[in-house]
């Protein structure tokens, strides 16, 4: 119960400073959008960097070392490091330039002036949308898992004990779930457990963080993400020397760690079961961020260009900071240092918070659930708050012109488009779960394989609309068609084998990450289909590449 | 050499040096509890940040716009 009361507490904590936000709010669309161009380096950091940073870094990561052990940090934090920063360099900054000078709001508004098309944004809207559900389902479904396992009981000899709630106590389709790896009947012990029936756990996140992206806008959000990654980012920290420390079980906390991790099996501390070139096209998934709605929006928000410096440099080590501590507890779980029941081997996102519960005390467990919620919602926030942007942005004013509809109903709409994606991704996440890592990779996978588009844009005036228009189908074709190939994502080691002589390969073929397939489709696409097309006017040209 | 030249080369460097085939299969322990594929790979995240603010030092674009006139925050 303890637990529960906390989260109820940092969740009130979370309304009363949307509400604060809400006092600073200026009533105008463009406040509630972008803050006014008015957001620092530090809150610029703070809010990129717990945007990205969601369920997938901390839930995620550790569920993955569980699953695949230590390589996964290079697999996708060091990758990042030099990836993120890197679209923040070469993509941020022009991107603020521009959207300064123009006053865009959205992709979809600097796109279709680049691009000399009224109608891109009918192609790129449900796209963006369409990748953004399952981003949002990964925290949806990850704060649900967090919840109830933390409020839920341990189970000894098959039976619940210690739960917050008996069974009972909730509708029995709200308490009892299948194992996913046998023909059973659905029973209390795989369901529920005794703890906020997960379901009700996600809606009730989903509720809170719609109240105060509501309440606060941009600045509310803006906020709410610093004040958040800074609990995740501590509570993290302190998760770590908690746990370390419990597992190992010396007297000394350096002892400790050593213990843990020299308990960690061989195959977990190595990289034989990971192929070489299966990791090196790792690297393409973090290219995603150059295409992220939401990231495009938190960008507009800077107050100059300099605001750029700080996150570009202080984002690889933050990164470090909360991913280095999430893999190693994933390592150390896979231990013969504790035991983890069935239940949650079969769901990788549930091994944080199991571990939290198991060797934290009540209050402490309580407080780094806070810690956990907070990374996920500080990525929620604003991607609730970018669809409802690109809703007014991108479809309601161009089809009822700018002066048809007041600021006041622009907002409405945004909202009621936001409980609708929202309300779509709860019905979502209430069927069979997925691992968040994977989905996560799926995701990000889709987003990247857009990457081109934006650095052609910016940086090749050959583009044309036509090219622009194939890049997106060859990137939406070819990820649905391989996403299908994976049994939605149920396959989680999917790969793309692609044949090589053996002199090169002694398997025959490489196996490489999808993204990597999607990513030279939707490129050679582009670039062919440009250079067959004709070059777009002289004016686009000077618009967009001055001669300096 | 212009030093934005070298920043790109060590941002190059970096990405061949993230693809660290020669620990692939090695299981030691930095001081004991850091798995070298983990400890490695943190380094290469440290390397990113000095990389970047070397960046922003020598490679920063100069044609950028002035402030803007909001409001300000930290």
């Amino acid at each position: 119960m303890p637990q529960l009361l906390i989260i109820c507490g940092y969740l009130a904590l979370l309304l009363i400073l949307g509400l604060g936000a809400s006092r600073l709010f200026r009533g105008t669309s463009q406040d509630y959008m972008l803050a006014s161009h008015s957001i620092g380096p530090f809150l610029l950091l703070m809010s990129i960097f717990g945007t990205t940073m969601t369920a997938f870094a901390l839930v995620g990561s550790t569920g993955e070392a569980f699953k695949e052990g230590v390589g996964v940090y290079g697999m996708l934090a060091s990758s990042s490091g030099i990836i993120h920063s890197l679209c923040f360099f070469l993509l941020g900054v022009k991107v603020w330039k521009l959207g300064k000078k123009h006053g865009y709001r959205t992709q979809v508004q600097f796109f279709r002036d680049r691009l000399e098309s009224r109608w891109i944004g009918a192609v790129l809207f449900p796209v963006l949308v369409g990748l953004v559900i399952p981003y949002l389902l990964i925290g949806v479904m990850a704060s649900g898992t967090v919840i109830n396992k933390v409020t839920a009981g341990t189970i000894r000899d098959g039976q619940v004990v210690g739960g917050t709630f008996e069974e009972g106590t909730f509708p029995q389709f709200l308490e009892q779930a299948k194992n996913p790896k046998s023909d059973e009947p659905a029973s209390f012990t795989y369901g529920s457990q005794g703890g906020v029936p997960k379901p009700l756990a996600s809606l009730a996140i989903c509720g809170i963080v719609l109240i105060y992206v509501f309440l606060g806008g941009m600045r509310g959000t803006t906020w709410a993400n610093t004040f958040q990654t800074l609990v995740f980012m501590v509570l993290g920290l302190v998760t770590f020397v908690v746990i370390a420390w419990r597992l190992g079980g010396q007297e000394s906390f350096w002892a400790s760690l050593q213990m843990a991790s020299s308990s960690i099996p061989l195959e977990k501390l190595t990289r034989t079961h990971i192929p070489p070139e299966k990791f090196f096209t790792y690297m393409l998934v973090p290219l995603s961020v150059g295409m992220f709605p939401h990231l495009f929006q938190h960008w507009l928000t800077a107050r100059s260009a300099e605001s750029f410096k700080l996150p570009i440099f202080a984002h690889p080590l933050f990164i470090a900071i909360v991913w280095v501590p999430c893999v190693l507890i994933g390592a150390w779980a896979t231990s013969d240092l504790i035991s983890i029941p069935p239940p949650v081997a079969a769901n990788p996102n549930a091994v944080l918070p199991f571990l939290v519960k198991q060797l934290a005390g009540p209050v402490l467990s309580g407080l780094l659930t806070a810690g956990i919620l907070a990374a996920i919602m500080s990525s929620l926030d604003s991607q609730f708050l970018c669809l409802g942007t690109m809703f007014t942005e991108d479809v309601i004013r161009p089809l009822y012109g700018q002066r048809s509809l007041s600021d006041r109903q622009q907002l409405l709409i945004a909202r009621l488009f936001i409980i609708g994606i929202v309300a779509l991704t709860y019905a979502l996440s209430l069927f069979e779960p997925r691992r968040v890592f994977t989905l996560g990779v799926w995701c990000f996978s889709g987003f990247s394989s857009l990457f081109p588009l934006i650095v052609a844009a910016l940086y090749w005036p050959r583009l044309t609309k036509q090219g622009a228009y194939a890049c997106i189908l060859a990137a939406a074709g070819s990820w649905l068609w391989l996403f299908c190939a994976s049994d939605f994502a149920a396959q989680a080691n999917f790969t793309v084998n692609v044949p090589v002589p053996i002199a090169i390969d002694l398997d025959g073929y490489w196996q490489l990450m999808p993204v990597a397939a999607m990513i030279v489709c939707s490129t050679v696409t582009m670039i062919l289909v440009s250079l067959l097309t004709r070059p777009p006017s002289q004016a686009t040209v000077d618009r967009f590449f001055p001669k300096t | 050499m212009k030093p934005a030249y070298g920043v790109w080369g060590l941002i190059l460097l970096l990405i061949i040096a993230h693809q660290d085939i020669w620990f692939w299969e090695d299981t030691t322990l930095v001081f004991g509890f850091l798995p070298i594929a983990l400890a490695y790979h943190a380094g290469i995240s440290l390397a990113a940040a000095f990389t970047w603010y070397l960046a922003t030092q020598f490679c920063w674009p100069t044609d950028q716009e002035p402030s803007a006139q909001g409001k300000e925050t930290p």
